[in-house]
C-alpha cells in the first residue's frame, strides 16, 4: 500500500510568497498519468508552483515546502537532475539544430552513441507522423507540428513529471483540442504527473483531474 | 527568473569571474595612478624626488595658458559629447522606424571601426585651405593659390571638435540603437502622434528619458575621451596653446628628464580637468532635463519639425561622407605620385609607397592579430563567464558594477598607463607580450562587455528552463544552446574587442617598448613625419583590420545558420 | 589604493637602491674581443622612424651585420628620441641596470646632455677606439668632438651630417628674389605675407630656425658658445623676439597656426601654402623630388655668411644589454661602403662624417661620383657652417618663446 501512496507527485505544504505577500499555500497529491490544474488570472503567479517545482524560481520569491516524486524530494536537487520536462505556450524549439537534433538533445547521456540518439529521435518524429522531417529546420514547421516536436522533445528525456506553463493558448483552435488530447494521452500512457498552469476552462476540462483555483493577488 | 544555484564545485572559473574581472579593470588602474600622483607631489627617487612637495604644481600653473589649455580641454569634452549627442537624439527621434533611417544606420556603423587619427588626417586633407574641398572649387572661384585662411588647427579648437565629433558621433548612436529595443518605441509613437505630439517631440517627452539613462555611461566615456584626445588634438588642435594632454605628453617626452615631475602633476590636471567635465555635464543634464519638463508641461507639440529633421539627417550624412571621403582621398594619396594644389587628381599613379611600406609591416601585423586575437579571447571568456554568473544568481550587474566597467574608459589614459610601465618594469618579467596582451584587455573588456551583456540578457530564459528540465548541465546548455543561439551578438562583441586592440596606442607604446610594434603604433610614428602617402598606406590597414573583424562577425553565422530561417538577424 | 600606494613606493625603494651595479663592459681597444662577444646577440637601435627612406637605410645596415658579424640589427622606430631616453630612465626607476631595452640610439644635442648629465651612457668613452674611427673627419667637422658645444668624450659616435638649408620652386619664384640672411628673409616674407612659416619650438627643426636667427642677430655671437648668462639673456635675445614680432603678422596664418615639422612643410610646399621651407639635410629636396613628393622644379638656397651646422650620433646606454654588438654596429656606421651609401640619395642623401682624403683610393672615387640630385647643393657651395648653441640657450629661448607666443590672445 506504501509502494501505491508513494508513486506520482506528492506537494506537500507549498508556500511561496513575494515581497512579504503569500501568494500560494498548497499541499496537493497527483498520481502518474493525472493532471493538477492551477487556474489563476495572469499575474497571480501560479507560474512561480511550477518555477519552485522545477527549481528556477526567481530569488526574490520566497517559497517552502516539499515536491516528491515517487518518494524522491525534488527541492533538495539542482534543476538539470529534477527531470521535470517543461512545455511552453511556445515550442521553444532550438533554432540553430534540426528537428531530430533537436529531439536528440533531449536524449538521456546514458545512451552514448550518436547513432542510436538519432534513431531514438527518429522513432520519436514518427510516432507523432513527422518521420522523414528530421533534417528540416524547425522554423520551416508548421505551429501545430512545432507543438508536437517540443512534446516528444521532453518525452524522450524521460522526465519525472511535467510542468505544462498555457502550452495550449497560442494554437489555433482547431489545433487546440487534438494537442490536449495527445499531451494528455501521451502523459497517460507514460505515467507521468501533470501540473498544469492555466486560465482556460476548458484545458482543465480535458484535463480531467483536480482544479486548484488561485485568487487574484 | 533563475536556476537554482548549487555548490556543485564544477565550473567555479564562472563564479570567480565576477571577482576577477573587476580585477582586470581596477587594479591596474590604482597602480597606474598611484604611479602618477606620487611623483606628482615630488616623489621619483630615480630623479632625485624623495620629499613630498607641491612645488611641481607651482611650477605647472606657472606655465604660459596653462589655465586657457586647461579649459579648451574642458570645453572640447563637453562641447563634443553635447553636439554629438544632440545629432543622435534628433537624428533617432525624428527618423527612427523609416527606411532612410535603416539606410543610414549602416553605412554610419562601419565609420566605428575607422582609427581616430585616420580619420582626422583625412579630414584634415578634405577642409584645409589647399584640401581637396577648396581644389574642387578652384576652377570656377578663380583661385590658384591657396587661400591663407585659418581652418585647421583654430585657437578654438573648433576643427578639432569637429573631427571629434565626426568619430563619436557613430559611437553613441550605435550605443543608442543598442538601447532602443528595450522601450516600447512603435507603440509609443503610435500612441503620441495620436496624441498629436510631433515625432521629435513625442520621441523627447517620452522615449529619450529612458534610452538616455541607458546609454548615460557611454556619453560620459566620450566626454572622458575627448577632455584627454592626443592624436586628434596634434592633427587637428590649436597650436598656441595646445590642448593640456597635448602639453603634457609633450613634458612626458622632454629630453629634460625633470620634467616628468611637471608631467606627473599635469596628468593629476588632467584627471581634474576630466571630472570637472563630467560635473559639468551633469550639471547640463539638470538643465536640459528640466527645460524639457517646461516644455512638455506647456504642451509643446511641435508638429512643425521638418526643418529640424532635416537638419538632423544632414548633419548624420555629412559625418559619414566627410569620413568616408577622407578616408578614401588618403587611399587615393598612398598611389599617388605627385600631386600639387589646385589639382584634382594625382598628376600620376604609383605603387612605391605600397612596396616600401609593405615588407615593413608583416611583423607588426602579426603582432596587431596575436595581441587582438589573445586579449578578445580572454575578454570573452570572462564577460561570458561574469554573464553565466549573473544568469546562475539572478543577480545583474548594478550601477557601481557598471561604472567600474566604464572606469578604463573614464580615466584618461595618460593619467595611468606611465605608471603602469613602471610597474611592469619592476615586475623584472621579460614576458613583454604577455604583459603587451594584459594592458589591452583592460581596454578590451569594458567593450566586449558592453556589447555582449544585453543580447546576453534579453535571451529568451525559457530555452534555458527547457534545457535543464530535460535534463541537460549547465555547460552542455552553454555550449549547446547559449552560445550558438548568440553566435553573432558573441563574434560581433569579438570584433568590437579587436577593433579596439588594434586603435590601442598609448599603452602598446609604453609596454611594447618599440619591441613589440603594431600597425597603430607604426602608423603614429610614420604620422610624425607628417608623409601623407605613407599615412595613406597605414591608415587603409588599420582600417581594413576591424572591417574584417566585422565582415568575420556578420558573414560566419549566416553562412553557419544558412539553413535555419529563425537564426537570420 | 593604500594598498597599491605602498607596494608602489616599495618599488620604486628597490629599484633606488638596486642602482649603481654593472657587469664589465667590451673594451673596443680589444676589437677581436669584442668581435667574438658581439657574435649572435640582437641589438635594439632606438631610431627615429618617420621616414621610410631611413627605415629602408637600416633595413640593409641589419642585413649587412647580420651577414658580416652574426649581429642581429632590429631597428626599434619611435616618433621622439625622447621616449627612448624616457624608456632607459624608467628602467633605472625600476632597478633595471643590466639587460636594458635599449642598445643603441640615434642622438644629439640636448637628448645627448640629457643622458650625460643623468649618467644614462656607457662609460668611459669608446667611439675613439672604434676601428673605423681613423676616417672621421675630425679636423674639418667640429661638430663631431663638441654636439651643442658639450664636449662629446666618446660617449657617442658620429653617424652623419647635418647643415640648414632652404628649399623653393623656381617655378613659382625667381631665384634672384631669393634672401641671403635672416633679414633678408623677414624682408622677402613682409613682400610675401603668408607664406613663411616655422614649425613651433620644441620641434628640432623650428627650434633650429630660431638659433639660426639669433646667431645672425645676436650683439655678440661668442655669447652662444657659452651657457646662458641669466643676466644678460632678455637683452641677448630681445633682437631675436623682435625678429619674431614682426615675422609672426606676414607669416603663414599670421603666425596664429604653425606646421608641425618639417615634414608637413614640405607638404606645405608641395601645396602652395608656403614657398619657402628649410631643412637639416641638403639633400632632402632631391630625395623628396625622386620621391615624387615634390616637384622637380625645387631647388636649394644657403645664407652667404653660413648657416647651422651639426652632426648626429650613436650611443650606447648604461645598462644596454647588447654592449658589444652596439659597438659592432656603431663601428660599421661609419664604415666607407656605410657611408657612401648613406650620402647616396638613392637611399638617404645624409652628408658623410669621414674626410675624404683619409680614405682609399677607391672609396674616395666612389664619393666623388655619387650623383647628389638637382636640388642638391655641391659641399662647396653648402656656405660656411655656424656652430650650435650651447644647450642651455636651446632650453632657454624655448621657453621665452612659449612664454611669448602661447598666451592663447
Amino acid at each position: 500500500m506504501t509502494e501505491s501512496r508513494d508513486k506520482g507527485l506528492a506537494l506537500t505544504d507549498i508556500t511561496i510568497g513575494l515581497n512579504g505577500r503569500t501568494l500560494l499555500r498548497l499541499s496537493a497529491r497527483v498520481a502518474p498519468g493525472a493532471v493538477l490544474t492551477v487556474m489563476g488570472p495572469s499575474g497571480s503567479g501560479k507560474s512561480s508552483l511550477l518555477a519552485y517545482i522545477g527549481g528556477f524560481l526567481d530569488p526574490a520569491f520566497v517559497a517552502s515546502g516539499s515536491c516528491r516524486v515517487d518518494g524522491l524530494e525534488l527541492t533538495s536537487l539542482p534543476a538539470e537532475q529534477r527531470h521535470a520536462g517543461l512545455l511552453f505556450q511556445d515550442p521553444l524549439l532550438f533554432p540553430h539544430m534540426s528537428v531530430a537534433a533537436n529531439i536528440a538533445f533531449a536524449v538521456p547521456p546514458s545512451v552514448r552513441s550518436r547513432a542510436e540518439r538519432r534513431a531514438i529521435a527518429e522513432r520519436a518524429l514518427a510516432e507523432i507522423e513527422l518521420a522523414g522531417f528530421g533534417d528540416r529546420d524547425p522554423d520551416t514547421l508548421s505551429g501545430g507540428q512545432k507543438a508536437r516536436v517540443a512534446l516528444q522533445r521532453v518525452l524522450v528525456s524521460q522526465p519525472r513529471l511535467l510542468l505544462l506553463d498555457e502550452p495550449f493558448s497560442k494554437l489555433d483552435m482547431a489545433l487546440r483540442d487534438q494537442a490536449r488530447q495527445l499531451v494528455f494521452d501521451r502523459a497517460n500512457a507514460a505515467g507521468l504527473p501533470v501540473v498544469l498552469v492555466t486560465h482556460d476552462e476548458a484545458d482543465a476540462a480535458a484535463a480531467g483531474g483536480a482544479v486548484f483555483e488561485m485568487r487574484a493577488a | 527568473m533563475a536556476l537554482a544555484a548549487r555548490p556543485t564545485g564544477s565550473l567555479s572559473f564562472v563564479r570567480l569571474a565576477p571577482g576577477l574581472t573587476l580585477a582586470v579593470l581596477l587594479l591596474p588602474i590604482a597602480f597606474g595612478l598611484a604611479a602618477t600622483f606620487l611623483p606628482a607631489f615630488g616623489y621619483l627617487p630615480a630623479l632625485g624626488g624623495t620629499e613630498l612637495t607641491l612645488a611641481h604644481f607651482e611650477s605647472l600653473f606657472a606655465m604660459p595658458a596653462i589655465w586657457r589649455s586647461a579649459a579648451l580641454s574642458l570645453l572640447t569634452g563637453v562641447v563634443t559629447a553635447g553636439v554629438s549627442l544632440l545629432i543622435v537624439m534628433l537624428f533617432v527621434a525624428g527618423w527612427a522606424g523609416t527606411r532612410t533611417f535603416a539606410r543610414l544606420q549602416h553605412a554610419v556603423s562601419p565609420l566605428l571601426a575607422i582609427p581616430h587619427a585616420a580619420a582626422a588626417f583625412g579630414l584634415a586633407f578634405l577642409i584645409a585651405p589647399s584640401g581637396f574641398l577648396v581644389r574642387l572649387a578652384a576652377p570656377w572661384a578663380g583661385i590658384e593659390r591657396p587661400p591663407d585662411w585659418l581652418i585647421v588647427n583654430d585657437p578654438l579648437g573648433l576643427t578639432m571638435m569637429a573631427g571629434l565629433v565626426a568619430k563619436e558621433m557613430p559611437f553613441l548612436l550605435l550605443v543608442t540603437l543598442a538601447a532602443l529595443p528595450q522601450v516600447k518605441r512603435a507603440e509609443t509613437m503610435q500612441l503620441v502622434s495620436a496624441f498629436g505630439y510631433g515625432r521629435i517631440a513625442g520621441f523627447l517627452f517620452t522615449l529619450w528619458p529612458q534610452v538616455y539613462r541607458q546609454i548615460r555611461f557611454a556619453v560620459y566615456a566620450v566626454i572622458a575621451y575627448a577632455t584627454a584626445v592626443v592624436d586628434v588634438a596634434v592633427i587637428l588642435g590649436p597650436n598656441l596653446p595646445a590642448i593640456l594632454p597635448v602639453r603634457l605628453l609633450q613634458w612626458m617626452n622632454d629630453p629634460d628628464l625633470s620634467l616628468r615631475f611637471l608631467a606627473s602633476a599635469g596628468a593629476v590636471l588632467q584627471l581634474g580637468v576630466t571630472l570637472g567635465a563630467l560635473l559639468g555635464w551633469l550639471v547640463i543634464e539638470q538643465v536640459a532635463s528640466s527645460i524639457c519638463a517646461a516644455l512638455r508641461g506647456r504642451g509643446l507639440r511641435m508638429v512643425r519639425e521638418r526643418m529640424l529633421r532635416i537638419a538632423a539627417l544632414a548633419a548624420t550624412g555629412t559625418t559619414a561622407v566627410l569620413v568616408f571621403g577622407g578616408i578614401a582621398l588618403l587611399a587615393l594619396w598612398s598611389f599617388a605620385a605627385l600631386w600639387q594644389f589646385p589639382a584634382i587628381l594625382p598628376d600620376a599613379f604609383t605603387l612605391s609607397t605600397w612596396q616600401r611600406a609593405l615588407p615593413r609591416i608583416l611583423e607588426p601585423l602579426a603582432v596587431t592579430l596575436g595581441a587582438g586575437a589573445l586579449s578578445t579571447a580572454i575578454a570573452l571568456c570572462l564577460t561570458i563567464a561574469c554573464l553565466e554568473q549573473e544568469a546562475r544568481t539572478g543577480r545583474v550587474a548594478g550601477r557601481r558594477a557598471m561604472l567600474a566597467i566604464y572606469l578604463p574608459l573614464i580615466v584618461p589614459q595618460i593619467a595611468f598607463v606611465f605608471g603602469l610601465q613602471v610597474l611592469f618594469l619592476a615586475s623584472g618579467t621579460d614576458q613583454r607580450f604577455a604583459a603587451l596582451v594584459f594592458v589591452h584587455l583592460v581596454f578590451v573588456l569594458p567593450y566586449v562587455f558592453l556589447s555582449l551583456s544585453d543580447p546576453w540578457r534579453a535571451f529568451d530564459r525559457r530555452y534555458d528552463l527547457i534545457a535543464a528540465g530535460l535534463g541537460r548541465s549547465r555547460l552542455a546548455l552553454l555550449l549547446k544552446v547559449r552560445l550558438p543561439m548568440l553566435s553573432r551578438a558573441v563574434l560581433t562583441a569579438a570584433a568590437v574587442g579587436f577593433a579596439v586592440s588594434v586603435g590601442q596606442y598609448l599603452p602598446t607604446v609604453l609596454i611594447g617598448e618599440g619591441r613589440l610594434t603594431t600597425v597603430t603604433t607604426e602608423a603614429v610614428a610614420l604620422a610624425a613625419g607628417g608623409n601623407r602617402r605613407v599615412i595613406g598606406v597605414y591608415a587603409f590597414l588599420q582600417t581594413l583590420l576591424p572591417f574584417l573583424a566585422f565582415a568575420i562577425a556578420s558573414l560566419a553565422p549566416a553562412l553557419l545558420w544558412r539553413n535555419r530561417r529563425a537564426m537570420r538577424p | 589604493m593604500r594598498l597599491a600606494t605602498i607596494a608602489l613606493t616599495a618599488t620604486f625603494l628597490v629599484g633606488f637602491c638596486m642602482s649603481g651595479a654593472s657587469a664589465a663592459d667590451p673594451d673596443p681597444a680589444e676589437w677581436q674581443a669584442v668581435l667574438d662577444e658581439a657574435e649572435g646577440q640582437t641589438v635594439y637601435f632606438n631610431a627615429w622612424g618617420g621616414s621610410e627612406n631611413i627605415n629602408a637605410y637600416l633595413e640593409w645596415v641589419g642585413e649587412e651585420t647580420q651577414r658580416r658579424f652574426g649581429v642581429e640589427l632590429v631597428h626599434v622606430k619611435i616618433d621622439d628620441t625622447a621616449n627612448a631616453v624616457a624608456r632607459v630612465l624608467a628602467e633605472r626607476t625600476s632597478g633595471k641596470d643590466e639587460g636594458g631595452s635599449v642598445d643603441l640610439i640615434w642622438i644629439n644635442g640636448e637628448n645627448f646632455v640629457a643622458m650625460k648629465e643623468e649618467d644614462l651612457l656607457m662609460q668611459p668613452g669608446w667611439a675613439g677606439d672604434l676601428p673605423n674611427w681613423r676616417y672621421v673627419d675630425v679636423e674639418n667637422q667640429p661638430t663631431i668632438l663638441t654636439d651643442f658645444t658639450e664636449p662629446v668624450e666618446g660617449l657617442e659616435s658620429p653617424w652623419g651630417g647635418a647643415k640648414l638649408v632652404f628649399f623653393y620652386d623656381s617655378a613659382r619664384l625667381d631665384a634672384e628674389q631669393l634672401p641671403d640672411s635672416a633679414g633678408g628673409l623677414l624682408e622677402w616674407a613682409k613682400a610675401n605675407p603668408g607664406r613663411l612659416s616655422y614649425p613651433a619650438p620644441p620641434d628640432f627643426i623650428g627650434s633650429s630656425f630660431l638659433k639660426q636667427v639669433l646667431s645672425e642677430v645676436i650683439d655678440d655671437p661668442a655669447k652662444l658658445q657659452e651657457p646662458v648668462n641669466e643676466q644678460t639673456f632678455e637683452a641677448d635675445v630681445a633682437p631675436l623676439f623682435d625678429y619674431l614680432d614682426a615675422l609672426h603678422p606676414v607669416a603663414w596664418r599670421s603666425g596664429k597656426a604653425f606646421p608641425q615639422n618639417y615634414p608637413d612643410m614640405k607638404q606645405k610646399l608641395a601645396d602652395g601654402e608656403l614657398d619657402i621651407v628649410f631643412a637639416f639635410n641638403p639633400a632632402e629636396a632631391s630625395a623628396a623630388i625622386a620621391a615624387g613628393e615634390l616637384p622637380d622644379t625645387v631647388r636649394s638656397f644657403t645664407f652667404s655668411e653660413g648657416t647651422l651646422g651639426n652632426t648626429h650620433f650613436v650611443a650606447i646606454p648604461y645598462n644596454a644589454n647588447a654592449k658589444a654588438g652596439a659597438l659592432v654596429v656603431a663601428n660599421f656606421l661609419i664604415a666607407p661602403d656605410a657611408q657612401l651609401r648613406k650620402q647616396d640619395p638613392a637611399y638617404w642623401g645624409d652628408p658623410t662624417v669621414l674626410a675624404l682624403q683619409k680614405l682609399g683610393e677607391e672609396d674616395r672615387a666612389a664619393f666623388d661620383a655619387l650623383e647628389l640630385g638637382v636640388a642638391t647643393l655641391a659641399p662647396d657651395e653648402l656656405g660656411p657652417v655656424i656652430d650650435e648653441p650651447h644647450a642651455s640657450w636651446m632650453d632657454r629661448i624655448e621657453e621665452e618663446w612659449r612664454r611669448r607666443y602661447i598666451t592663447g590672445n
